[in-house]
């Protein structure tokens, strides 16, 4: 009895009814559910092009080389409304990531200063910033948009009385004029030599900080980039005959203002909204970042004597960094989808652009469609890269 | 040897002076930044109380408070919105009593602010003595459903069953009413609007939200690749993009979909768009929850032989929800100032009933910062009054300190 026991216990395995074999469920629940999710898209897909074509709503973008017959106003390349319709969304498409950059940038620096008071010491800096959080963490951003363009922005004086601040800073209903720098003729050889400080200083300073890593020996890495940086650019500015830039200021002629740079009040307002809303979140991040730092590295660092530049900069900042970064990059994306809230307040981004177009019968579905893909674009691209710097600084665990 | 004998006190609080003195002005720097920061507050405090005394003008909230809270609701009619509130308080209280700790600090919340409402130390017209009386009386009803549901306790399924028909009963029912109905006239939901729509769609969008959100998360976590590429796949495409596309692209869609002519309720449009968006991000914070439960609780439920549904419904998923509920409230808080948007299918939330009362009268355009600033103001207190809830509710439930 003993001895066929091995052999009982394999007939009952292979026994198993195919409709309790692990393996045939799997399967088969995987082509069920191909089927069902399958069968799901094709109905609405079916649908939605009989719904399209009843309504006689075309589903071609043809449409794109039409005319776009819809001003935009600041653009950022030549646009006027004989343009195609395709090019009108790029128009579109280029202010999306115009005002993007700009607030990633300014809302990094303002959220990064404001996380670093929340972390001061001091305690009223550290209050104040944590007004400043919670204040803006707990509204809408479009509230806060509607409160910096309607009763900021758009309430502005008009241009005969616009507001002057400083000496070449106008504000009015026209936006704010700044002074703006432009290149001379020979401008362009100062500028490359700026370029070519920057690019040579990074060389020098990676070659030469890894020799003395190397070789244990002072190589001076710190002082010869910094001359490279600062000699170039004069050098430049000689060859390049002394006089590559002139400074233009905004100046009332007539009814409006000429020269300098202009930045329209939904742009300003936009940025300015988009940039302190964001700050708020990115503030958090890096408090949070900071502060997850074990407390014993700091002090062993100040232990083996490094003072308190290097301690923050050697030792904080790296492993920070590595707390920081992803959800960074969350908020990064975050700004860039918010920046379709610009429609509300009238400043003409991609979105904008698509709801105008809509209103022209017939391309509603495949321009969404455009805006969408345009947003996943930039979200996925964005995430790739910083992706990639996120791989490069975490901690390789071994 | 003796043992030491000397007790060691802590030390002492420091007085004020020294507390100054060392968070203050401890060094030069510290000096310069205090007396800097100092002349900026006063600056800003003095600009403020200034502005608040002498110039702000609150007519357009005063006079409109009504439209602010309920939109365009007929007044006789309110009523119906008031006994809403004063069933869901009720619900509250009674949640509160059976489920102790989870549901303290959001019933203490919704008490304080209604509690707060009702003594608001301004004359509003539409805020009379009966209506500041009702608020009271919805406070104290509030506190009864706790007194009753702490000394009657009962099964907390029967709560989320009396839950379920009490929201189905006012979304469907009490608020709409219906066209032939002498006791409840219909209000169509173009009338209904402000405070009222804002909490709605924040409301259903999170809770209906909720359980396509851990399917969409059950899914992404399957070993069926079909599956799991579908529910990655919508995750990701609708995390991609902005509410304000998902918002218009789903009205026209459904437009598409629907009978060629007929009319679809824009309210319900708007919270089948809110729905799908926050049932992404909903996907995502649960599987975060999925993955903090251990893997030993998955293999001890499959040895003593459940299946995949019942170790996900009676292992998984309850442990899961209990760590993401402080997440779920931040996303809470999020969706509801994501409501906003919804002025895009023309719905008159908060925001919208703003608008339309600055243009309303063109006296008004000159006191859009009053208006702004005071829908700015109950934003404001809702989301902090929830996230301090939700700090709350994480003391009480230890997430993080296990």
């Amino acid at each position: 009895m003993a001895s066929n026991q091995p052999d009982e216990l394999y007939q009952t395995q292979t026994a198993i009814p195919f409709w309790r074999d692990e393996r045939v469920l799997r399967n088969a629940a995987q082509i069920i559910s191909a089927i069902v999710i399958i069968g799901l898209l094709a109905w609405i897909t079916i649908n939605f092009i009989q719904g399209a074509n009843q309504r006689g709503m075309a589903l071609n973008f043809r449409f794109l080389r039409d005319p776009a017959e819809f001003p935009i106003s600041d653009s950022v390349i030549p646009y006027d409304p004989s343009r195609s319709f395709g090019y009108a969304f790029l128009v579109g498409l280029i202010k999306t990531l115009l005002v993007s950059v700009i607030g990633i940038v300014f809302s990094t620096i303002l959220g990064t200063l404001i996380g670093l008071a929340r972390l001061s010491t001091n305690w009223l800096l550290s209050r104040l910033a944590l007004v400043y959080i919670e204040f803006h963490r707990n509204i809408p951003l479009l509230v806060l948009l509607f409160l910096w363009y309607f009763p900021v922005f758009s309430s502005l004086p008009a241009v005969e009385n616009s507001i002057q601040i400083g000496e070449t800073v106008y504000l009015s209903e026209r936006g704010l004029y700044l002074p703006m720098s432009r290149l001379n003729e020979g401008g362009i050889i100062w500028v490359i030599s700026i370029i070519l400080a920057v690019v040579l200083a990074v060389i020098v300073w990676r070659v030469l900080s890894r020799r003395q890593v190397r070789l244990g020996k002072t190589t001076y890495f710190a002082p010869i980039s910094l001359a490279l940086l600062v000699f170039i650019p004069i050098i430049g500015w000689f060859v390049s005959g002394g006089n590559p830039i002139r400074f233009e200021y905004p100046s009332l002629q007539g009814f409006n203002f000429q020269g300098g740079l202009r930045l329209t009040p939904e742009f300003a307002a936009l940025v300015i909204g988009l940039t302190m809303y964001t700050a708020a979140f990115i503030a958090e991040v890096v408090r949070a970042g900071v502060q997850a730092v074990d407390r014993g590295q700091i002090d062993a660092a100040r232990a083996i004597g490094l003072n308190q530049i290097r301690v923050l900069g050697l030792v904080v900042l790296p492993q920070a960094l590595r707390i920081i970064i992803p959800p960074l990059i969350s908020q990064y994306l975050n700004l860039a989808k918010n920046s379709s809230l610009a429609f509300f307040i009238g400043y003409q981004e991609v979105f904008s652009v698509g709801k105008i177009a809509i209103n022209q019968a017939g391309r509603a579905i495949p321009v969404f469609a455009m805006v969408m893909i345009s947003y996943l674009l930039i979200s996925l691209f964005t995430s790739y890269i910083l992706n990639l710097y996120n791989r490069r600084i975490q901690f390789v665990e071994r | 040897m003796s043992a030491p004998t000397e007790t060691f006190l802590p030390p002492a609080p420091p007085g004020p002076i020294t507390w100054i003195r060392q968070n203050l002005f401890n060094n030069w720097y510290n000096s310069l930044i205090t007396i800097l920061t100092l002349l900026l507050i006063i600056w800003a405090i003095s600009t403020v109380i200034n502005w608040f005394l002498y110039i702000a003008d609150w007519r357009p909230v005063k006079e409109f408070f009504l439209l602010f809270m309920v939109g365009q609701y007929p007044q006789d009619l309110v009523w119906r919105v008031g006994i809403s509130l004063a069933i869901i308080c009720l619900l509250f209280g009674i949640s509160w009593g059976i489920g102790g700790q989870l549901i303290q600090s959001f019933a203490i919340t919704i008490g304080t602010l209604l509690g707060l409402a009702a003594l608001i130390p301004v004359q509003i017209d539409d805020l009379t003595l009966p209506v500041r009386a009702f608020l009271i009386g919805c406070v104290a009803l509030l506190y009864l459903g706790f007194i009753w549901g702490r000394k009657k306790p009962m099964r907390g399924l029967y709560v989320l069953i009396a839950w379920l028909l009490a929201i189905g009963l006012i979304i469907f029912g009490l608020l709409p009413g219906f066209s032939n109905s002498q006791v409840l006239p219909a209000v169509p939901s173009t009338l209904w609007g402000g405070l009222l729509v804002t909490l709605i769609l924040a409301v259903g969008g999170i809770v209906i939200s909720f359980p396509i959100g851990i399917l969409l998360a059950l899914g992404r976590r399957s070993s069926l690749p079909v599956v799991k590429g579908f529910c990655t796949a919508v995750i990701e495409l609708i995390r991609g993009v902005p509410l304000v596309t998902i918002l218009f692209m789903f009205s026209l869609i459904l437009q598409v979909f629907l009978p060629v002519g007929s009319r679809f309720d824009r309210l319900i449009r708007a919270l089948i768009a809110i729905t799908i968006f926050s049932a992404a991000y909903m996907a995502e914070n649960i599987r975060g929850g999925l993955q903090a439960v251990p893997s030993g609780q998955i293999e001890a439920a499959k040895a003593v032989g459940m299946n995949t549904f019942y170790i996900n419904l009676f292992i998984v998923l309850p442990q899961a929800i209990r760590a993401v509920i402080p997440a779920i409230v931040g996303q809470f808080i999020a969706l509801f100032k994501d409501t906003t948007l919804v002025i895009i299918l023309g719905i008159n939330e908060l925001l919208g009933i703003g608008r339309s009362v600055v243009n309303a009268d063109p006296e008004f355009i000159q006191l859009q910062l009053e208006v702004y600033l005071f829908i700015a103001a109950i934003f404001w207190i809702f989301s902090y009054a929830m996230s301090y809830s939700s700090r709350k509710l994480e003391e009480a439930l230890g997430v993080g300190e296990r």
